[in-house]
């Protein structure tokens, strides 16, 4: 029992320190020439613009949840004047950034590991380097870039939508001025709590990146390999990204002198 | 010239599978990688494309030995390679005509109706022209092989061609075509080629000299006349 879980721990720890590999290289390989536009733009259309469906109607359910959760305990403090400010602090902080990370992990990550996994068992990667191309360069870091670039867009594009999901519920069911929500809402956009709304999705963008690749480029075993380390990326991209998420919410509270 | 000079590989779990080979291909000539499955044959051929680096030994790529390069000074030796991987390994994202002209984009300067001349071209060469917009899941095994042969002679032409086992898994007339594309493109273009199989029928049909692989060593390296006239209790089985 205790070996099986160390062989797992080596394993994670083996996956992570690929994973920084992969990202530092990829770091590297954009000092030595930018990716192709048309590669960028193709990983860009497959990983953010693909994933603009579910990440709005995440943004919009989490936004009406929300709502509807708070408008009924507000109302009993006689706060419902709040609402606005309360769904938008949650929002920005910390709900969208982090589903949407989620999301991306569950549609994004496994994408990048199946289909880097696909392409090492097929032999293609090993085909990549004897036609004398850098894996890193070719394959993993225009898929960085393009995360890096998309997810903030979409978690940007999440929060408007569950501010916008919060005030529609919050107006049918909590009875809700609307003016007295846009005003909380924008009492809520302080540039403290967007800080950290927008440094969590570079680094969950990261972490989704670098754990993709490298469980793809790791996978071995066949097919039922590939399934393996598709199912073990979503696993670990999910749960880094909620420990990235406690660390650099905590780091930025710090940061601003809250606690 | 390709030569293997004392070559011994060792596997990160312990496992040895070549033992002080030594090997030479002289330029313009095919050398058939012979033998069972688990003889180290592959391993071989791995190593001289430098995806794997032997502990021990020297493999002189025309005097350069390529064991001590890193990867970055490997690539302009594997650029004067043509590589035909088990099953082609084609991108199966691209269509056969992109797979033929990956390289040829990504290192050559040239217009798009050049391009798109010299894939054609490339693509009749093995037959294949008809197939330019297919995707390569809509390809036979044999024809997968056909278009690697291409994509492997598309941009710069190789000095070196490499065929690990070209031929596995198709049945005995399509084996032959490819044997007979594999002897075609050693002859008209004088290239020197290394060929993996486990079939003595494609050794015999495009090698000049045969290796015989046995747990990692090299049992037998020679013609076929010297093969078939060897009176060795295993070359016989393999001959049987």
């Amino acid at each position: 029992m205790l070996s099986v879980v160390g062989d797992h721990v080596k394993r994670g720890v083996y996956e992570l320190q690929v994973g920084a590999q992969l990202t530092a290289g990829s770091v590297r390989a954009l000092f030595t020439g930018l990716p192709r536009r048309r590669d960028l733009l193709e990983q860009m259309d497959t990983l953010g613009a693909g994933s603009f469906g579910i990440v709005v109607l995440t943004g919009l359910f989490a936004g009406m949840a929300m709502g509807l959760q708070f408008s009924v305990e507000l109302a009993v403090y006689g706060a419902k004047g709040y609402l606005g400010k309360m769904v938008t602090v949650s929002i920005i902080r910390e709900l969208g950034p982090v589903l949407t990370a989620l999301m991306m992990a569950g549609r994004v990550c496994s994408g990048i590991a199946s289909e880097l996994g696909s392409m090492k068992i097929g032999r293609q990667v090993d085909a990549l380097r004897v036609m004398g191309f850098d894996p890193v360069a070719k394959l993993v870091m225009p898929r960085m870039v393009a995360v890096f670039v998309m997810l903030p867009v979409l978690t940007l594009m999440a929060d408007a939508v569950a501010v916008v999901g919060g005030y529609a519920v919050g107006y049918v069911v909590g009875g809700i001025d609307t003016a007295t929500y846009w005003s909380a809402v924008d009492q809520g956009l302080t540039v403290e709590n967007l800080t950290g709304g927008i440094i969590k999705p570079f680094v969950f963008a990261v972490i989704i990146g670098a754990v993709g690749c490298a469980s793809g480029l790791l996978s071995s075993g066949g097919t039922r390999g590939v399934g393996r380390a598709t199912t073990q990326a979503v696993v670990n991209a999910s749960i880094l990204i909620l420990v990235a998420n406690f660390l650099v919410g905590y780091l930025v509270i710090r940061a601003l002198g809250w606690a | 010239m390709i030569d293997f000079d004392g070559v011994s590989f060792t596997y990160p779990d312990g496992t040895q599978v070549l033992f002080d080979v030594s090997l030479r291909v002289p330029a313009g000539t095919t050398l058939a990688l012979l033998g069972a499955s688990g003889s180290g044959k592959t391993t071989l051929l791995h190593v001289l494309l430098g995806l794997l680096k032997p502990q021990d030994g020297r493999v002189l790529v025309d005097d350069v030995d390529i064991v001590p390069l890193s990867e970055k000074k490997l690539r302009p030796v594997r650029r004067r390679m043509g590589v035909v991987f088990q099953d082609g390994a084609l991108f199966d994202s691209l269509t056969v005509g992109e797979n033929v002209s990956f390289l040829i984009r990504e290192v050559m300067d040239l217009g798009e109706a050049e391009i798109e001349a010299r894939t054609l071209r490339q693509l009749e060469y093995v037959g294949l022209g008809h197939t330019l917009d297919l995707m390569p899941d809509e390809l036979s095994g044999g024809m997968r092989r056909r278009v690697a042969v291409a994509r492997a002679m598309a941009a710069a032409d190789p000095a070196i061609m490499v065929y690990d086992e070209p031929t596995s898994g198709l049945d005995p007339i399509t084996a032959d075509t490819i044997c007979d594309l594999v002897r075609k493109v050693s002859e008209e273009k004088g290239l020197t080629s290394v060929l993996v199989t486990h079939r003595l029928r494609d050794a015999f049909k495009v090698a000049d000299r045969i290796a015989l692989f046995k747990d990692g060593r090299v049992h037998f390296f020679g013609d076929r006349e010297e093969l078939f006239a060897l009176e060795d209790p295993y070359v016989q089985r393999f001959l049987a």
